[in-house]
């Protein structure tokens, strides 16, 4: 495998059970030190794809490397290593409701680490600092906002300088300076500690700005994926659908149901 | 021949045993992890600390009180029915008795499932639900080594002590109405409680029960939290499920310790 993908996904399927294919051969690489997004529309099985990435399930057919191991054959040991040098931003944050917002950031720098306290103090600054909160350290989670404590899951997420950080609908449910700083913060904290980022979303506007690469999935199967600009230029009438946010076309509008006519009794 | 409703009612039946049969293998297996996690807690015992006082110190008022009321209703009612037989004297032996063979365990586990139980199952249920488990996983961190063991054992610990605590509350109770109130003669009431309550016999056997409700009360509460869908009805369900199965398995429990314990007496 070329050393210079993280991730690579190869000929991937997934099914909760056989009869409903979550996902259908996907293929995917994702070099290191980019930005890459999944998007699709919800139930498309993006975030399955990235549950898939950290090893949460094993894929039905196909294979999941990352860092050059295959995730899925990871015994339970493996995969915690591995994970060590991942972060997840969960997509409403997922802060430890008991902890302070220091002690949520320190939570696994303790607990993989012997670092005295002084020195986890600073860490926790310095990663407070990066997202503007280092003010808020003393709050308690249910003291934040929504988008203060997605900047805090975010600390949190980098505290250990993470290979891989991975994104699960960042910008869901953000007003637009929040929405802002997060989108801003996926980017600088990617180049900073020299990460690669995966996002997962369908708010199109934001990722296109940030991301280097797309993937788009939709029911499950690899459609599309291209730059940002080959998708905005695109004329496959699901991606265009989707990038501008069209109300009607391969995605109808309409649940699938019987004729409106026979429905009102008219026929 | 059969009709369908018939068919799909034995389906569902079918449907229901095995259901019943895979939670029960799932919360056996959960059981034997949180045990196998247990090192994680007796490593970091601030982890199990933190909790007894959670579960623990959290829970003494209700039983303090609880074992109080009850012990002066004993008094109450023993010296009633003692008085008939003219032996009001043996009040004490009533009292003590019934609290540490019985009441104390049995009731004091029934508040600790309601007051402690409850609770976990709503936290733990709710931090499923709101992907903390999840995020903990996700930093390489076990829940169940983390978040469960530690309640487990904190469980296990405070309830006997909380029964002990239930027990001698109540035996001051009896105390109050009995000698304070109604005048039983105060050194027959203690000498006699004395001579018949038996280390071995009462009070060993009452804190052998308290213990098994502990590892019971707590091990349903802790899988019910774990295993709540991630909804609102989900830890909802899971919570009301917690107080009535745990209050199911201390009376069934109890029958088959008491029979064990006692049959040759």
């Amino acid at each position: 495998m070329a050393a210079d993908n993280l991730v690579e996904i190869s000929g991937v399927s997934y099914a909760y059970d056989k009869r409903h294919p979550v996902l259908t051969g996907i293929d995917m690489v994702i070099p290191r030190g980019q930005v890459v997004a999944i998007m699709g529309i919800s139930g498309s099985g993006k975030t399955t794809l990235l549950r898939l990435i950290a090893g949460w399930f094993k894929p039905t057919r196909g294979s999941v490397r990352v860092n050059g191991q295959l995730i899925h054959e990871l015994d339970h040991e493996g995969l915690y290593r591995m994970r060590r040098r991942m972060g997840m931003l969960f997509q409403f944050g997922a802060l430890f409701t008991d902890l302070s917002v220091f002690d949520n950031v320190a939570f696994q720098i303790r607990e993989h680490t012997d670092l005295p306290e002084a020195m986890i103090r600073d860490i926790v600054m310095m990663k407070l600092q990066a997202v503007g909160l280092r003010g808020a350290h003393a709050l308690m989670p249910s003291e934040l906002s929504g988008g203060m404590a997605r900047r805090v899951a975010l600390a949190r997420a980098t505290a250990l300088d993470p290979m891989l950080i991975m994104y699960d609908e960042p910008f869901t449910g953000l007003d637009p300076i929040s929405l802002g700083v997060i989108r801003n913060l996926v980017k600088k904290l990617n180049d900073a500690l020299g990460s690669t980022s995966i996002v997962v979303t369908h708010d199109v506007q934001e990722a296109l700005d940030i991301v280097d690469y797309v993937y788009y999935l939709s029911e499950g199967v690899m459609v599309a994926h291209g730059t940002p600009e080959q998708m905005r230029a695109s004329k496959d009438p699901l991606v265009h659908q989707f990038v501008w946010g069209e109300a009607d076309g391969p995605v109808a509008f309409q649940y699938p149901s019987r004729n409106f006519s026979e429905e009102l009794g008219l026929v | 021949m059969f009709n369908r409703g018939a068919i799909i009612n034995v389906r569902n039946v079918g449907h229901r045993a095995i259901d019943s049969v895979l939670r029960l293998g799932y919360a056996a297996r959960f059981f034997a992890l949180t045990l196998a996690h247990s090192g994680t807690s007796f490593r970091r015992p601030r982890l199990i600390v933190r909790e007894l006082y959670f579960t623990g110190v959290l829970s003494m008022i209700i039983i303090l009180v609880s074992g109080l009321f009850v012990g002066m209703v004993l008094g109450f009612q023993g010296y009633q029915t003692l008085k008939t037989y003219g032996s009001e004297s043996a009040l004490g032996i009533l009292v003590a008795l019934s609290l540490v063979r019985e009441l104390g365990p049995v009731v004091s586990a029934l508040l600790f499932a309601s007051r402690a139980g409850s609770a976990m199952t709503a936290e733990i249920g709710l931090m499923k639900a709101t992907e903390q488990l999840s995020a903990m996983e996700m930093m390489a961190v076990d829940p169940i080594a983390r978040v469960v063991a530690p309640r487990f054992w904190a469980g296990v610990i405070s309830m006997p002590l909380l029964a002990a605590m239930f027990s001698a509350m109540g035996v001051y109770g009896g105390y109050l109405i009995g000698v304070v109130v109604i005048g039983v003669d105060e050194g027959s009431f203690w000498a006699q409680m004395q001579s018949a309550v038996d280390f071995r016999e009462d009070i060993v056997n009452g804190v052998i029960k308290s213990i098994v409700f502990g590892i019971a009360v707590t091990w349903i509460a802790l899988f019910e939290g774990y295993d709540a869908p991630p909804t609102a009805e989900g830890v909802s369900g899971a919570t009301t499920r917690t107080v009535v199965t745990s209050s199911l398995a201390i009376l069934g429990l109890d029958f088959i310790l008491t029979a064990l314990m006692f049959r040759g007496i």
